[in-house]
């Protein structure tokens, strides 16, 4: 596909899910220009908007590379929230375990969170190449077991005994919580995520690693024919993905709750699918969609309380507008506008 | 009720019990995946169809006042979902799994927004066929309290697979289901026979949910799904995309689902959250030990894209 | 602790300058900003507002407070425990101009409402179900809850009454204090009726889980069990479940008669509108709302629902006369002799946790009778 039909669609993809959206609020009577106003406003429209925004998008930066890697192999794995919460599970007991160590510690704790998540999706990998499980089935079900996981450690296993009323792991010293980042009210996994996509994009991109993992994803067959070690790929990849999906589950630990507790489970793992989808699974795209969705996400409470709209709004929203990126994909190439070859002969 | 103790006979009791009540929407919506795989189409969105079901069916059963209204429009709503998840896919170059997840995303969507009066008002419940008449041990009667839906379910998967292997419409969806060439050059249109296939679907699915919110558990909340629309797509892999094996893996999930609960209630009840796994693991296991990596699944469509 | 954390309508203003120690030198503390009307209000709840539970319990709350001239009230649903929830705070702080919010589900205090706190000195933070500490937590924070165990205590009066297979059921989300001490509260209200009674706990693991919910039920029931409460957010599905397997209910968080009125006892309530508006007007004086607020039955937080046509001339009796006790104050319904379920005592003879012993917010066992683990 070119460049710029590349970006253009999808955009024009988003405008018409956003005007799809506005046709419906008209339906119910409400004004889509407030709605949009106040989404601006609330998710772009000041300092604290862009904190608000940009704190939500952190974790999702991460959730969407556990989908995206894979995808460029081919393979659909939606069950990164597993790797998530068990991430943060292991971060959580980690960092308390071993106190003292200063900025090492939080180095350990990402280590922690990164391993855990590589297994868990590297889990589904080798399901994969030496069972022939399908990716997507095994990593859905995994998530429901993880979670269950997850909610057996810390209301037994490495429950902190003095968590009266909400069961968490023990409480991080203050030395291994994330902290903001500079000049602005938004914690470090921010970074994290930024450099994490940067990096994978690079992987994907402009590595030899890479290449072989788009062509497995182009075409299994091919790839093997041509002597490429799928397996190993789908097992690496699979890992990685995983690693990163861990890692948000150790930046929601160390930065947000300071405990590892059932509030791990918030989601991000199926919005992350979401945004790499949006995203057409380029890790550079998904730091712009991460954050427009975030931005969608910070607004719902001020559209929820001056509109008197549902909180659901938001996921009506969502559902539309990955419709409209999805449909537009069967636009590729018919329009001639991208072809600029074509202009000649017209 | 007697009160009659029966201590861990209430285990298998339970899980039977739990069988009947907890499968009929796995049931329902794993015909409803097995027909549209068949024809050669994944459906993921059948979640968000199962949630606007169990709302649009509680809704319409709260204004008429009749339950099987709710179901009729449940599957109403369902097959329109359906038909624009089988539409979107018929676009050239549209990935279905991705459709049936934004769909998924739609479906919950609007159907929490539409939903948010219905969650106080008691609505009608569907009638159940009491089977367990002849026992006068209560546990049992109450156990075999089997509900229409769960009758209806059980006959379709049996008339399904009668479908399938003895007529003419059962003939055209596997062929469109294996090789779309092959379909073409028969003169079939294969988008169309999945369209239909896929709006067949998704009204199974919708009744499933109108069971969830009409009859087990019986209400309209936003937690009413707990995944079995999800669920359902990991059982039509294990039940081969055989109608009848997906009656028998609905029925193993439901009893599965039951376990958790049944043993706290005789005392065993460290680690409930382990039991409350269970049918996953279960799932998971059956499907890495009966699934091979050098050839597609036994029974796949060839043209279902989890399975190429 | 101290006796007089109780809050009621004359008493408020006293009781909060009476608070010892450093809860009372808070609730002198010159305020920032003058706080006249109008003022705004946040409300903010992690489930859905109509959920005949724990959510509505609050959101009929908050609903009388728009009765209150100068009082804006804005709320926000289904708001998880997350960054999400601090960020609903700080968006109505920035957007809304709130200078109280009322962040109502436990598990938004430790970290949400107590990384917010400093960053916003001059709003006040009043949370539902939390351990505020002088020593530890910020003096804009405030907790507040009731002793809805005693509810729980009357509601066991009622199920031992009616009961006849001698064994009551109930369904629990988790194993924390709070929940706990309802368990056991509810047993021992059975127990004073009749000694050989005993409770079936099922834990399902989740605070709204309807499938589970309706599943505990009926396990419940298959084991024998012929009345039934929760401790789950919304109670509508073991009501209705219970209600099809000829239980006996009784009620939990607001009122769940309407969905069963024939076999619904009664039910311990929260009565937030008292407890809110009494603690927006002291705002509106520009007063301090003390930092730690407890109150039962006496002081108004907690209601029980009116006695449902199942309930026996007895018990009616019984209930009547045991309310009237909790009603003085200091009743304890757990006192010694009393074992835990695996034989530990407990509180030996004559000792005594009153309803409004701290003690009791950190329990960690089942008493002898109930039939349950919590690990």
């Amino acid at each position: 596909m070119r460049r710029s039909e590349a970006v253009a669609l999808p955009l024009l993809a988003l405008l018409a899910g956003l005007a799809a959206f506005g046709v419906f609020l008209l339906l119910l009577g409400k004004s889509p220009i407030e709605f949009y106003g106040y989404v601006y406003q609330a998710g772009f429209g000041s300092a604290f908007s862009w904190e608000n925004t940009l704190s939500r998008a952190a974790p999702l930066l991460l959730a969407a590379l556990c989908v995206a890697i894979p995808a460029r192999l081919g393979l659909v794995v939606i069950g990164g929230e597993g790797a998530i919460v068990l991430g943060g599970v292991a971060a959580g007991v980690t960092g308390a375990s071993f106190p003292g160590l200063g900025i090492g510690g939080i180095a350990l704790m990402a280590v922690a969170g990164a391993l855990t998540g590589a297994l868990w999706i590297g889990a589904v990998g080798w399901m994969r190449v030496r069972r022939g499980v399908n990716e997507t089935i095994s990593s859905l079900l995994m998530a429901y077991i993880a979670i269950a996981l997850m909610n057996h450690f810390v209301e037994s296993v490495f429950r902190d005994p003095a968590s009266l009323n909400k069961p968490s792991t023990a409480p991080l010293e203050e030395a291994y919580r994330l902290a903001d980042m500079p000049g602005m009210a938004v914690h470090w996994g921010l970074g994290i995520g930024l450099v994490a996509c940067i990096v994978s994009y690079i992987v994907m991109e402009r590595t030899t690693w890479g290449f072989a993992a788009r062509i497995v994803g182009g075409n299994v067959r091919a790839a093997q024919i041509q002597g490429l070690p799928t397996g190993r790929l789908v097992l690496g990849f699979t890992a990685l993905a995983g690693g990163f999906a861990g890692l948000a589950g150790m930046v929601e630990v160390s930065a947000v709750h300071g405990s590892a507790n059932g509030s791990l489970a918030a989601g991000y793992g199926y919005t992350g699918i979401l945004i790499a989808f949006l995203a057409r699974h380029n890790a550079l795209a998904i730091i712009p969609v991460a954050v427009l969705l975030a931005g969608f996400e910070a607004s719902s409470g001020l559209v929820q309380r001056r509109l008197d709209l549902p909180d659901a709004t938001m996921l009506v929203l969502q559902g539309l507008v990955f419709v409209a990126i999805l449909v537009s994909e069967t636009l590729v190439g018919r329009f001639r506008l991208f072809k600029p070859e074509t202009w000649v002969r017209a | 009720m007697n009160g009659l103790d029966i201590g861990w006979w209430g285990v298998p009791i339970a899980i039977i019990g739990g069988a009947i009540r907890v499968s009929t929407p796995f049931i329902f919506v794993s015909l409803g995946e097995c027909l549209t795989e068949r024809s050669g189409r994944i459906n993921l969105g059948l979640e968000g169809t199962l949630v606007f079901g169990a709302m649009a069916g509680y809704a319409v059963a709260f204004h008429t006042g009749s339950p099987w209204a709710g179901v009729a429009a449940a599957a109403l709503a369902g097959m329109l979902f359906g038909l624009l998840h089988g539409w979107l896919c018929s676009l050239p170059k549209v990935n279905d799994i991705a459709v049936g997840i934004a769909l998924m995303l739609f479906g919950t969507g609007i159907a929490f927004f539409f939903g948010k009066p219905y969650i106080q008002p008691v609505a009608p419940d569907l009638p159940a066929i009491p089977l367990g008449w002849w026992t006068d041990i209560p546990q049992l009667e109450a156990a075999l309290r089997v509900n229409v839906l769960f009758v209806i379910g059980a006959i379709l998967a049996f008339a399904m697979a009668w479908m399938f292997k003895a007529t003419r419409v059962g003939l055209i969806v596997r062929v469109v289901g294996d090789s779309t060439d092959a379909a073409r050059a028969m003169g079939l249109d294969p988008n169309w026979v999945r369209l239909w296939s896929t709006a067949a679907g998704g009204a199974l699915a919708g009744i499933g949910g109108a069971y969830l919110s009409l009859y087990y558990p019986g209400s309209w909340n936003e937690g009413i799904s707990s995944g079995q629309g999800l669920m359902a797509v990991a059982l039509v892999i294990f039940a081969r995309w055989n109608p009848i094996n997906c009656l028998w893996a609905a029925l193993l999930f439901g009893g599965a689902g039951a376990l958790g609960p049944a043993l706290q209630s005789v005392g065993v009840s460290e680690g409930y959250y382990l039991f409350f796994a269970a049918p996953y693991v279960l799932t998971l296991g059956l499907l890495v030990a009966t699934s091979s990596p050098t050839q597609a699944i036994s029974g796949a469509p060839g043209e279902l894209s989890i399975t190429k | 602790m101290i006796d007089d954390r109780q809050f009621n309508r004359r008493g408020f203003l006293k009781s909060g300058a009476s608070l010892v120690g450093l809860a009372a030198a808070g609730s002198l503390l010159p305020l920032s900003a003058a706080r006249a009307a109008p003022l705004t209000v946040g409300f903010i709840y992690v489930g859905a507002k109509d959920d005949f539970g724990y959510n509505q319990a609050h959101a009929e709350g908050a609903a009388a407070l728009k009765a209150i001239e100068g009082v804006t009230l804005v709320e926000e649903e289904n708001v998880p425990e997350t960054v999400d929830v601090q960020k609903t705070m700080e968006s109505m702080i920035n957007f809304d101009g709130a200078s109280l919010i009322f962040p109502t589900s436990f598990g938004y205090f430790d970290p949400h409402i107590l990384a917010m706190a400093p960053k916003y000195p001059d709003v006040r933070f009043q949370h539902a179900g939390g351990m505020w500490s002088a020593d530890k937590h910020p003096m804009n924070v405030g907790s507040y809850f009731g002793y809805i165990g005693m509810g729980q205590y009357l509601n066991g009066i009622a199920a031992g009454h009616a009961t006849k297979t001698k064994k009551i059921g109930f369904v629990a989300a988790k194993p924390i204090p709070q929940v706990l001490l309802n368990i056991n509260s509810f047993l021992l209200g059975a127990r004073s009726v009749d000694p050989t009674i005993t409770c079936q706990v099922i834990f399902t693991g989740e605070w709204s889980m309807a499938v589970k919910e309706a599943e505990a039920v009926n396990a419940l029931a298959d084991q024998g069990a012929d009345v039934v409460t929760c401790h789950v957010d919304g109670p509508k599905v073991v009501m209705e479940t219970g209600a099809g397997r000829g239980m006996f209910l009784c009620g939990y968080h607001a009122s769940q008669a309407s969905l069963a009125p024939d076999k619904y006892l009664t039910g311990a309530e929260w009565n937030w509108a008292q407890v809110y508006t009494e603690m927006v007007n002291t705002m509106l004086a520009g007063e301090t709302i003390p930092n730690f607020v407890r109150g039962g039955l006496a002081q108004g937080f907690i209601k029980m629902s009116p006695l449902g046509p199942a309930v026996s001339a007895e018990a009616r009796a019984q209930f009547e006369a045991t309310q009237a006790e909790i009603m003085k104050g200091g009743f304890a319904a757990i006192k010694g002799p009393l074992k835990d379920n695996k034989g530990n005592v407990i509180a030996t003879e004559g000792q005594s946790f009153a309803e409004d012993d701290v003690a009791l917010e950190s329990m960690d066992y089942l008493v002898e009778g109930v039939v349950g683990s919590i690990s």
